[in-house]
């Protein structure tokens, strides 16, 4: 597992008052900040707002939204609300997963992709639909549609991943 | 925006934006979720531009505003004054929009195209209101989304926005309002009916002070988006009935709870929240009155068992969504402990519509028992798929064909399932159903929130059963063990008569365990968890034993009960189907026909996506 730098997290924490029902909110910052809750980001929130680490456990485990392993440079949801579930969601799912060989949910080997399913991110008029890092929503899916939508965000993650080349060989010279 | 100092204050700049609304021609474009998924951020940014090129920018307005209604049909947008509709556009369009909206009245050339085309007639749609989608609407709540930039309060106040709050504390005393929303009749929106004035009243009689307010916007239901959309497109009607509903109950702050996955409505709401701090609608000494006032907004973390209001409350006390058995009711004991109401997205926009049209005037649209208008998501195996407001009362038969322009590719109507997980599944021949809370509840179905979901003849009752459950169980906090166990059982028991392994003796056990997690369960999620099993069991039993006896799924959904063919009379051998297929499995040469090895086929539908001449069969 990666090290955190913790610094990050305390002027994250800084604008929370120290009460327990921050924890949510702080939890939520903690993960769009590392796309996952580290574990010694949990041990310091819980000393923090001195609630004890069981119950932030208790809660980091219980929300969906919250994962305790790094997830993908870009996360997939595919929705499998009850109006993509009619319209054929399942088999858009199945395909995503095979396409990036992944055998269920999760976040696949390279770090590059999360695929998530949930249910019902209110789009059902353009069923079946998958949203990308929380923006890009994908309407009127099909299994033909796939490739291309994994090919964008491939190549998407590989352009950020030469400029960061980029920048690191800048910052050496 | 200056701070209003009082009630007058705010009329008189109402009046003011009134005035400097000019004669000039405005195009709304929606910029809902919907719509910008069908891209209307690029429609926007091209008339934009298009109107800069041209320097219209002076003479025609453009506006994002929220939801339409009418997602299926997007990007769609109004041009105003004239109340032109157009659907489906694109960025190479915006020469045209702009042509049409420029020219002078009675001169207007519409572009044809973009005009609604009605599927029954063929003929082309000028007005909005002349569309049968909106037609037979009674927009009560959204009728203002195509009119108004979400994030701008000046055009909820030209509108007539916050004239009810203004009203209210000039010239309401606090029971007056209680009094007003009882004799409305209206019942919360979020699922159960509860009369929302009796609910109010409970807590005004409390004597422990702070009270709290909550506004659930925890859209859990998969198939429903009327909260989303009414925060998204017109927040400032959600919050002027959270701060009346703050005098009215002598409460000392508000949370609005909103679901994670919707982020365009978080953020349209805390716009909307901090626009009316600015100009005096809330924080200290509303419109220069005594009543000072505060609301947060709170994001969900996912998890559907926060919509049940004792979870959602421990939820914002920062701790696991886990409900607790009532009573203690939230109006005794809420948030920290202290009385609390909570109420729908739709129950609290409602309350400003009751205040300024009167109480009796709400009272008199709908049923005897149901009151008001209902918002439904009408999505699933139907033509014109979007958010509808009908009065209360309306038939099933209406929605469906009249509004919801029937089932696509002329298919037959299976079912319509009400109410989300919660609710059950009303067979095609109820269809003449009335829809209101006591006619569904009898059904087997229930109001729930509003989602409406149609299923054809292609939709397998019950793979629909199993899915809700797989949903249900996944989402079961834990807490209670009828509803812990008792999910996972109904879920294993269809899934094993899904793969064509269940026995007769499943279906009573189906009912049983059924009745016994709906009449043990500690709260909601679990009381109401069975409902799409038995409502399924009870009108689509057929279905089951054909799957059962059979080994058949009659709709040729579920996996391990079909077989995948190609009929060679049909098949030109085009090898499409064998450029898609994942596992190779299908065989043939090119301009012969294929078949389908079906060791190796995994039943997934790539092939039939793109046979042209239809040769691949389901059996």
């Amino acid at each position: 597992m990666p090290q955190v730098d913790l610094q990050n997290v305390e002027p994250l924490l800084e604008q929370y008052e120290d009460r327990r029902t921050n924890l949510i909110p702080i939890l939520q910052e903690v993960q769009d900040t590392y796309r996952y809750l580290p574990q010694d980001v949990l041990k310091r929130i819980s000393k923090k707002l001195k609630v004890p680490l069981t119950d932030v456990y208790q809660v980091a485990t219980f929300y969906r939204c919250f994962s305790l392993v790094p997830r993908g440079k870009h996360v997939i949801q595919v929705c499998l609300g009850t109006a993509c579930h009619v319209r054929g969601a399942p088999r858009v799912l199945d395909r995503i997963l095979r396409d990036l060989k992944m055998a269920g949910p999760g976040t696949s080997s390279d770090l590059q992709f999360t695929v998530e399913t949930v249910r019902c991110i209110g789009c059902c008029g353009l069923a079946p639909v998958a949203r990308v890092d929380n923006t890009n929503t994908h309407p009127h899916l099909t299994q033909a549609k796939v490739p291309g939508l994994i090919k964008k965000y491939s190549e998407k993650a590989d352009e950020h991943k030469t400029v960061k080349a980029d920048e690191a060989s800048h910052a050496k010279a | 925006m200056q701070k209003l100092k009082s009630p007058h204050e705010l009329k008189e700049l109402r009046l003011c934006l009134e005035a400097s609304e000019t004669a000039r021609p405005c195009i709304s474009v929606c910029a809902g979720s919907g719509c910008k998924a069908s891209g209307a951020d690029n429609v926007i940014a091209s008339i934009r531009r298009e109107l800069d090129k041209r320097e219209l920018s002076g003479t025609i307005d453009l506006k994002s505003t929220g939801c339409h209604g009418f997602c299926e049909k997007g990007p769609v947008m109004i041009i105003w004054p004239d109340k032109i509709f157009y659907n489906g556009a694109t960025q190479s369009d915006a020469n045209e929009i702009v042509n049409s909206a420029l020219a002078d009245h009675g001169h207007k050339k519409p572009v044809e195209k973009l005009l609604y085309k009605d599927p029954n007639t063929g003929e082309r749609v000028l007005h909005e209101d002349d569309v049968p989608f909106y037609a037979r609407q009674k927009r009560v709540l959204f009728g203002n989304n195509g009119k108004l930039d979400p994030k701008d309060i000046r055009d909820y106040i030209k509108v007539g926005g916050y004239t009810a709050l203004a009203k209210v504390l000039s010239e309401f005393t606090r029971e007056q309002v209680v009094e007003d929303v009882k004799r409305s009749g209206l019942r919360g929106r979020g699922g159960a009916g509860f009369p929302t004035g009796v609910k109010w009243e409970a807590l005004r009689k409390s004597t422990t002070r702070p009270r709290y307010i909550i506004c659930n916007a925890d859209e859990g239901d998969p198939g429903a988006f009327m909260d989303r959309s009414l925060l998204e497109g017109n927040p400032h009607s959600v919050l002027e009935g959270i701060i009346i509903g703050g005098y009215a109950l002598e409460a000392a702050e508000a949370f609005v709870y909103v679901r994670a996955e919707y982020p365009l409505a978080v953020e349209h709401l805390a716009i909307a929240i901090q626009q009316a701090e600015k100009a005096g609608l809330l924080g200290e000494n509303i419109l220069g009155s005594k009543f000072s006032f505060k609301v947060h907004l709170v994001q969900g973390a996912g998890a559907f068992v926060c919509g049940e209001e004792t979870a959602l409350i421990a939820s914002i006390e920062g701790r696991v969504g886990e409900p607790h058995p009532r009573p203690p009711f939230p109006v005794q004991k809420g948030l920290w402990g202290k009385p609390t109401v909570i109420n729908n997205v739709k129950t609290w926009a409602s309350v400003p519509v009751i205040i300024n049209k009167g109480a009796d005037w709400y009272a008199s649209i709908g049923t005897e028992r149901s009151k008001g208008t209902m918002v439904f998501s009408l999505v699933g195996k139907i033509n014109n798929t979007g958010l509808v407001e009908v009065p209360m009362g309306i038939t099933l038969r209406e929605m469906i064909y009249q509004i919801g322009g029937g089932v696509p590719k002329g298919k037959k109507l299976k079912a319509i399932q009400i109410g989300g997980p919660s609710g059950g599944c009303i067979p095609a021949n109820m269809i003449d159903l009335p829809i209101d809370y006591e006619a569904l509840t009898q059904a087997g179905s229930m109001m729930g929130s509003g989602g409406m979901v149609v299923m054809d003849e292609d939709t397998c009752m019950v793979d629909v059963a199993r899915y809700f459950m797989e949903f249900l169980e996944e989402e079961s906090c834990g807490k209670c063990f009828p509803c812990r166990e008792g999910t996972q059982v109904l879920r294993d028991i269809l899934n094993r008569i899904s793969q064509g392994k269940g026995t007769e003796d499943d279906l009573e056990l189906l009912d049983d365990a059924g009745w016994m997690i709906k009449e043990t369960s500690l709260c909601g999620l679990g009381q109401t968890a069975p409902n799409p099993v038995l409502s399924t069991l009870r009108y689509f039993r057929d279905e089951y034993v054909a799957h059962i006896h059979d080994k058949k799924c009659p709709a040729k959904v579920c996996k391990e009960l079909i077989v995948y063919e190609i009929d060679e009379t049909i098949c030109d051998g085009c090898h499409a189907c064998v450029r898609v297929c994942a596992t190779e499995s299908i065989l043939g040469e090119k301009k012969k026909p294929h078949t389908i090895d079906s060791g190796k086929c995994i039943k997934c539908g790539a092939c039939i996506e793109v046979c042209q001449p239809k040769a691949v069969l389901v059996h």
